[in-house]
């Protein structure tokens, strides 16, 4: 075991790594105690498995190889959450008019467009406050996708999930994102 | 063949929101903008999510520069548990 733990320089991984595993999960998930969580969970599974590291890639890619299982674990776990923010429906899913238009969902059109685009802190907080109100899973895969743009198959084999599901998630974002920035800023 | 060419409003926003990354094929298009001939809240709602396109597009860039780190006492604190634990 000794001679393993060699292979690992475990006094130092929160002096080389806790930044870099910290900035890494808080990209993902957008939370700070929560990255904080997971870089801890992280650092205690590397611990706990240390005689599994054969050296063959980094301490620090091997830490992250840990640290994205925990993430995957986290997004399955709000994935299967119940009760969780409420998925407001935009289309009628069923009968006649299925896949029409809810009445009360109908975008309207905005008011003072132009004005209301110009980038400034108010507009940032409105933008992350509606980021916020969606369902978590619908914001992370959201943010990973539009905010940190990362690749759809780099979300897709963080999260396991498939491409299809992915674009599901993106859609109902979207239609949320609209209804709300319609609701609390341009038409507010 | 037609028929097939029809696609519902969620199916039309759908491939809008996939036209926002790049991500919809030439045929979704073509069924988008049939869809567009008979719809105006379609239209009204592609509009508007080019805007919100663009508006995340700037929030993105004053986000994705930064650098997260933990503070110093975060990093004491994980120290000592980590000891504890080790």
């Amino acid at each position: 075991m000794a001679e393993e733990k060699l292979l690992l320089n475990v006094d130092k991984w929160i002096d080389n790594y806790a930044d870099y595993m910290y900035n890494y999960a808080i990209v993902r998930v957008n939370d700070s105690d929560l990255a904080k969580d997971l870089v801890q969970d992280t650092f205690f599974a590397g611990l706990k498995s240390a005689k599994n590291f054969q050296g063959k890639s980094t301490e620090r890619t091997w830490l992250i190889s840990i640290l994205k299982r925990k993430i995957i674990d986290h997004y399955r776990k709000i994935n299967s959450k119940k009760g969780q923010a409420e998925v407001r429906m935009n289309f009628y899913d069923d009968g006649e008019n299925e896949g029409n238009w809810l009445e009360e969902r109908v975008p309207q059109s905005w008011e003072n467009q132009l004005e209301k685009s110009v980038e400034n802190d108010e507009l940032k907080k409105q933008l992350s406050s509606c980021i916020e109100a969606l369902p978590e899973k619908y914001a992370m895969v959201f943010r990973m996708k539009t905010i940190q743009e990362f690749e759809t198959e780099e979300i897709c084999k963080e999260l396991d999930i498939t491409s299809s599901n992915l674009w599901v998630i993106i859609h109902r974002a979207r239609t949320q994102l609209r209804k709300c920035m319609e609701d609390n800023w341009f038409n507010n | 063949m037609f028929k097939n060419l029809r696609i519902t409003c969620d199916e039309a926003t759908m491939i809008c929101d996939k036209s926002q990354y790049g991500a919809s094929t030439l045929l979704n298009r073509l069924k988008l903008n049939i869809h567009f001939i008979g719809c105006k809240k379609c239209i009204l709602y592609t509009k508007q999510n080019v805007k919100l396109t663009d508006l995340y597009k700037g929030y993105s860039h004053s986000c994705k520069g930064e650098k997260h780190t933990l503070s110093s006492e975060d990093k004491e604190a994980l120290k000592k548990t980590f000891k504890l634990k080790s």
